[in-house]
C-alpha cells in the first residue's frame, strides 16, 4: 500500500517550476564564469534564461535603472525570446517603450512612467501595449506575490562581490522586493552593477538570491528628481504655505507626514525654521517624516525640527549629508541611506496621519489627476500616501481631531479617525492653466481608451483639505455634496469655477470655518515674502548642511 | 518689495536684501542714502520702446534701466540700474539712451562719479541695430566721461549676469564690482556652445559656466578691482572702496592695461580650464575655489593680488 | 497682445499723499503696475496691456474685487503684463496701493 501510493506520486510532479529555473540557470551558466557574464554577452545571457511569453521584470525605479540590460533586452533574437509581460513599476526609459515597439513584449503592469507619459498614451491607444493595469506601487508590489510574480528580474546595483552580493547604494527602493518575489517562487535573478568589488560596503541583497551579474560599461544614470530650488519659490508658494502651516499642520498639531515633490511643499520645508517657529510650532508639527531625502528640508533638520526621516529612495548630491546625520537617516552599517520603496510606501499609509501634496486638476467633488488627454504618467505612491487607510487601529490626536470632524454624532469610541490628505496648490498653473476643471481629462482619456476606470489621482472621498492661495477648505466640515462643491469653488478664485460660486453660500460656509481666508487666519498676503524663506538659493543649503550637501551641476550658480 | 518690508529697519534691510534678488529699484533706493535717490526720465513719463510693439511683445515703462542721481554716504553721484527680469536687461534703443545721456550729464559736470549697476544678456534680438549702436555710443560717451575725470564704476551681481554688449561697457569702466553670481563676458555659454559645439563649453555645466565667467575668476584674472559678498550692504561697501581706490585716467593709464592684458595672456593663455589658471597662479587645491565663502575667498584674493590699481 | 481698460466709481478718495507708485516688473507670469494720483476722488481707471490674450473676463473679476476692497479713488493704473496669474495680478495691485498710501513724495 505504501509502495502504490509512492508510484502515484512519482507520477505527479510538484517542481516544474524549480526544474524549468535549473535549466534556465544551466543554460545561462554556459556564458558566465562564476556568476559573472560579460557585458557584451548580456543579450545572449538573456536569449539563453527568457522564454517566450514570461513575465519580466525590468527594474525601473525613480533613480536607478538596469539601463544596460534594458539595451541588452530589446536586442534579442525575436525567434527566441518575444511577447513578454513586462511587470515594472517604472516605465522611464525609452528602451522600455521601444520594447513593444520591437515586439519583445506585448503586455505591461506598470505604476509610473513620468518621463514616457506621452509616448505610452500614444501606444496604449495605437495597440502597440496590451495594457493589463495601471498600479500604485504597493498595488503592483502586492501582485508580485499573488498573481503577477515574474519568472525573470533584471534588475540594478552599485557593486557586488564575486559570490555575488549585492550593494544598491542609497537607491536601494524596488530592488528587496523585486527580489523577494522572484527568487523565492523560482524565477531568475539578473544584476548588472557598476562594479565588481572583493567586498561589497554591505549587503543589500544576499548572494543566494543571486544567479548572474553582468558588470556594466559604465555607472546606471541616476537624476535628481527630488531638489527644487529655493530660488524659483514664488511669492503666490510661500503664501500658500503659510496658509497650510497655520490652518493645518497647527491645529491638527500634525507630526507624522509624507510631503509631495512640487514647490509649495518645498516652501513648507523652508519656512518651518522661520514662519514655523515665530508661531511656537517647533517640536509639536512636522518631526517624522516618510520622505526622500530632500535637500528643502535640511534647514528644517538643522534647525532641530525634524526627528526622523525613512525614505523611499536617495537624492543625488545628499549622501554625505546623509552619513552624517544618521541620528535623522535610516542607515547602514557602511554609513550610507538605506531606503526601501515598499517600506516607506507602507509607513507613508499607516504610520503617517497626513499627505500633502499638489496636482494638476481638481474637480467639483475634490477628485484629482495628473493625466492630461495625451499624457499617462501612472500613480506612482501618491494615491497610497493620500488615502485614508482604512485598516488603520493606532490613535493620534490628528487622526482622531480628523475622525471627529468628518463625524461628530457617533460615539467616540466606535469612531474611525481620518487621515489627513491635503491638496495644495495655486489656482492657476503653468501658463495660466486652471487648477480646478469641472470634468477632469482623465475621464476623457478613460473615455477615449475605453478603460474600465478613469485614471484617478486621490479620489474625492479622501480629500480632507485644499489649500490654495485663496485661503483652505476643510471638506472633513460639508455636510454634502453641495456643500463640498461650494467649498471647493470657495477656494478655486479666479478659474472658471471659482467664478461659477454661490456666493453666499461660500460666505456661510466661511463663517462655519469650513473656508477659512488668509485674513480668517491672521495673514497679510503682502507678508509672504521671499525673505521668510530659511533659504532662497542651492547654495544656501549648501551653507545650512555645513557644506555636506553637494548639489548636482545643473543647480549650481557658484 | 519695498513696500512689503516697511516694518524692518533700513540697516537691517541693506544687510539682509540680496544684491541678486533685488529689482533694479529696490536696488538703487537700498545703495543709495535713504531718500535722496531722483529718477531721470521715470515710468509715469512712460518713455517706452518704440520696438516692442511691432514684436506683440510686452513693454516696460522705464525700459528696464532707471537712471537718476543721489546721494552715497552724502557724496552725489549718478546711478543707472538695469533691471535683468525685464527682457534679460537686455539693451534696447531707449533703455541705451538713458544710459548714454547719464554719462554725457557727469561728462559736463565732471565731478560726480557714474555707478552703473549692470544685470544684462547684452542686445534685445527685436532692436538690434539700435541695441547695437547704443552700445557703442555708451562706450564712447563713458570714455569721454572719464577723460574728463569721472569715475565710472562698475557693479555686477544681478541674475542676468553681465553678457554681450554690456561685457564691453563695463571692460570700460575705471573699476568693477562682483559678486559670486555675478558673470561677466561678451559671448553666453549658449552662444559658445551653438557656435562651436558642446564638447567646446556645455552651458548646462553650470559649474564650468560659474568658474570660466564667475566672480570669483574675474576677480581672481583682475577683470573685477573687487569681489563682494552677495547683500546690498557689501556693494555699497565695495561701491564706496573703489570711489576711494580710483585715480585719474589717461594714455598712460590705457598702456598699463594693454600691458596687463598682454601679460596675462603670455601667462594663462595655454590654459584649458580656470582650475588651471588658479593652480597657474599657486593657489593650492585650486578645485576647492568655487565653494569658498566670500570671507574666505576674499582673504585669497588679497593674499594673491593681480589688481593693478594702475591699469584700466 | 490685448487692451483693456477699466472705469470704476469708488466710495471714497484713496489715503496718503503720494503722487505715483510703481511696483513690479515685466516678465513671463509677472506684471508691472504704475498708480498715479490724478483722478477725481470717486473715480479709478486701469489700463491694462497684457501679452495674455483672451483673459478679459477674469481681469472683469479680478478688478471689481479689488476695487470693491481697497475703494482707489482717484487714482489710475497703467499695468503692463508678462501673461501674470490673477493672484499676481491681486497682489500687485494691493502692493501698489500699500506703496502709494505711503507717506513721502
Amino acid at each position: 500500500m505504501l509502495m502504490s501510493t509512492n508510484a502515484e506520486k512519482s507520477t505527479t510532479t510538484w517542481q516544474h517550476h524549480r526544474e524549468a529555473r535549473d535549466s534556465r540557470l544551466e543554460a545561462g551558466a554556459r556564458l558566465a564564469r562564476g556568476k559573472t557574464v560579460e557585458a557584451r554577452d548580456a543579450t545572449r545571457l538573456l536569449e539563453a534564461v527568457i522564454r517566450p511569453g514570461d513575465r519580466v521584470c525590468l527594474e525601473g525605479d525613480n533613480q536607478k535603472q538596469a539601463d544596460l540590460l534594458s539595451r541588452a533586452l530589446l536586442a534579442v533574437d525575436l525567434s527566441k525570446v518575444n511577447d513578454l509581460h513586462m511587470v515594472q513599476s517604472g516605465v522611464v526609459l525609452p528602451e522600455h517603450l521601444d520594447l513593444f515597439d520591437r515586439g519583445v513584449a506585448r503586455k505591461l503592469d506598470y505604476a509610473y512612467s513620468g518621463p514616457q507619459s506621452a509616448r505610452i498614451a500614444h501606444m496604449l491607444f495605437g495597440g502597440k501595449i496590451e495594457l493589463g493595469a495601471v498600479h500604485t506601487y504597493l498595488e503592483l508590489f502586492a501582485r508580485y506575490f499573488i498573481d503577477l510574480t515574474p519568472h525573470v528580474a533584471l534588475i540594478a546595483a552599485v557593486s557586488a562581490d564575486r559570490e555575488g552580493n549585492l550593494y544598491t547604494g542609497p537607491n536601494t527602493e524596488d530592488t528587496p522586493t523585486v527580489v523577494e518575489a522572484t527568487a523565492f517562487k523560482d524565477g531568475v535573478l539578473i544584476a548588472q552593477v557598476n562594479e565588481i568589488v572583493d567586498q561589497v560596503p554591505r549587503v543589500d541583497i544576499p548572494a543566494d538570491r543571486v544567479h548572474f551579474v553582468v558588470k556594466a560599461d559604465k555607472p546606471f544614470f541616476v537624476e535628481p528628481l527630488f531638489t527644487r530650488d529655493p530660488a524659483a519659490i514664488t511669492e503666490g508658494q510661500i503664501l500658500t504655505a503659510m496658509l497650510a502651516i497655520k490652518g493645518i499642520y497647527a491645529p491638527y498639531g500634525v507630526r507624522r507626514l509624507n510631503h509631495g515633490i512640487g514647490f509649495s511643499t518645498a516652501a513648507i520645508e523652508l519656512l518651518l525654521p522661520t514662519f514655523g517657529d515665530r508661531l511656537g510650532l517647533k517640536g509639536r508639527i512636522a518631526t517624522h517624516f516618510a520622505l526622500n531625502p530632500h535637500p528643502a528640508l535640511i534647514p528644517a533638520i538643522e534647525s532641530g525640527w525634524v526627528q526622523q526621516i525613512h525614505s523611499f529612495g536617495s537624492e543625488v548630491g545628499m549622501e554625505e549629508y546623509i552619513r552624517a546625520r544618521s541620528d535623522v537617516y535610516f542607515t547602514g552599517p557602511d554609513g550610507s541611506l538605506r531606503s526601501n520603496r515598499a517600506f516607506c510606501q507602507t509607513a507613508g499609509l499607516y504610520a503617517c496621519d497626513m499627505f500633502i501634496g499638489s496636482t494638476l486638476q481638481i474637480d467639483l467633488q475634490g477628485n484629482s489627476s495628473t493625466v492630461t488627454t495625451s499624457r499617462i504618467a501612472g500613480f506612482g505612491g501618491a494615491p497610497n500616501m493620500g488615502a485614508d487607510a482604512r485598516g488603520r487601529r493606532h490613535p493620534s490626536e490628528p487622526w482622531l481631531k480628523a475622525g471627529g470632524e468628518a463625524d461628530p454624532d457617533s460615539p467616540a469610541l466606535l469612531r474611525r479617525g481620518r487621515k489627513l490628505v491635503v491638496q495644495i496648490g495655486e489656482t492657476f498653473g503653468d501658463r495660466n492653466v486652471p487648477l480646478f476643471v469641472e470634468k477632469l481629462d482623465a475621464i476623457e482619456l478613460a473615455e477615449k481608451l475605453n478603460l474600465e476606470l478613469a485614471p484617478i489621482m486621490i479620489y474625492g472621498d479622501d480629500v480632507t483639505h485644499i489649500v490654495t492661495e485663496e485661503g483652505v477648505a476643510n471638506l472633513l466640515l460639508c455636510r454634502n455634496a453641495g456643500e463640498r462643491e461650494q467649498a471647493i469653488r470657495g477656494v478655486a478664485g479666479y478659474t472658471e469655477v471659482g467664478r461659477g460660486r454661490d456666493r453666499n453660500m461660500v460666505e456661510r460656509l466661511r463663517q462655519r470655518g469650513v473656508i477659512r481666508r488668509p485674513e480668517d487666519l491672521g495673514i497679510n498676503p503682502l507678508d509672504a515674502d521671499r525673505s521668510m524663506l530659511a533659504a532662497r538659493s542651492i547654495k544656501d543649503l549648501v551653507r545650512w548642511s555645513g557644506g555636506l550637501y553637494a548639489p548636482p551641476s545643473k543647480f549650481r550658480n557658484w | 518689495m519695498t513696500a512689503l518690508l516697511r516694518h524692518v529697519a533700513p540697516a537691517e534691510r541693506i544687510s539682509s536684501t540680496s544684491f541678486s534678488e533685488a529689482s533694479a529699484r529696490t536696488r538703487v533706493e537700498l545703495l543709495l542714502d535713504p531718500g535722496s535717490f531722483v529718477e531721470f526720465i521715470g515710468p509715469e513719463k512712460r518713455e517706452i520702446s518704440p520696438h516692442l510693439r511691432i514684436f506683440d511683445l510686452p513693454e516696460q515703462f522705464d525700459d528696464g534701466i532707471v537712471v537718476g542721481h543721489g546721494r552715497l554716504d552724502g557724496s552725489p553721484v549718478f546711478i543707472a540700474a538695469q533691471e535683468g527680469r525685464f527682457m534679460g536687461g537686455a539693451f534696447g534703443e531707449v533703455h541705451g539712451a538713458k544710459l548714454t545721456g547719464l554719462l554725457r550729464a557727469a561728462r559736463q559736470i565732471r565731478s560726480t562719479p557714474v555707478l552703473v549697476l549692470f544685470d544684462t544678456g547684452g542686445v534685445r534680438l527685436q532692436e538690434a541695430n539700435a541695441g547695437e549702436l547704443a552700445i557703442a555710443e555708451i562706450m564712447r560717451a563713458l570714455m569721454e566721461a572719464r577723460t574728463a575725470g569721472v569715475k565710472v564704476i562698475g557693479l555686477i551681481g544681478g541674475r542676468s549676469g553681465c553678457y554681450g554688449g554690456g561685457g564691453l561697457i563695463a571692460g570700460c569702466c575705471s573699476a568693477l564690482a562682483v559678486s559670486e553670481p555675478g558673470r561677466i563676458a561678451v559671448s553666453g555659454p549658449e552662444v559658445i556652445e551653438t557656435n562651436r559645439g558642446v564638447e567646446e563649453f556645455d552651458s548646462r555645466d553650470r559649474a564650468l559656466v560659474w568658474r570660466t565667467m564667475g566672480g570669483k575668476h574675474r576677480r581672481l584674472l583682475g577683470a573685477a578691482d573687487v569681489f563682494t559678498d552677495d547683500t546690498m550692504q557689501d556693494f555699497r561697501e565695495a561701491a564706496l572702496d573703489l570711489l576711494g581706490l580710483v585715480g585719474t585716467f589717461g594714455l598712460d593709464k590705457l598702456k598699463a592695461e594693454q600691458m596687463r592684458l598682454g601679460d596675462r595672456l603670455r601667462r594663462f593663455g595655454a590654459c584649458e580650464d580656470a582650475v588651471d589658471i588658479w593652480t597657474a597662479d599657486g593657489i593650492a587645491h585650486a578645485e576647492t575655489v568655487p565653494e569658498l565663502s566670500a570671507d574666505q575667498f576674499i582673504a585669497l584674493a588679497n593674499r594673491i593680488g593681480r589688481t593693478s590699481r594702475d591699469a584700466r | 497682445m490685448e487692451d483693456l481698460s477699466f472705469q470704476h466709481r469708488v466710495r471714497g478718495r484713496a489715503g496718503g499723499s503720494r503722487q505715483n507708485a510703481l511696483v513690479g516688473v515685466v516678465a513671463s507670469g509677472n506684471l508691472e503696475v504704475l498708480v498715479e494720483r490724478t483722478l477725481p476722488d470717486a473715480e479709478c481707471r486701469l489700463e491694462i496691456k497684457t501679452a495674455a490674450v483672451g483673459f478679459g473676463e477674469v481681469w472683469t473679476a479680478v478688478i471689481g474685487d479689488f476695487v470693491e476692497r481697497y475703494s482707489p479713488g482717484g487714482l489710475r493704473f497703467s499695468i503692463n503684463d508678462g501673461g501674470a496669474r490673477p493672484d499676481t495680478v491681486s497682489l500687485r495691485l494691493a502692493q501698489a496701493v500699500r506703496l502709494i498710501e505711503e507717506d513721502g513724495q
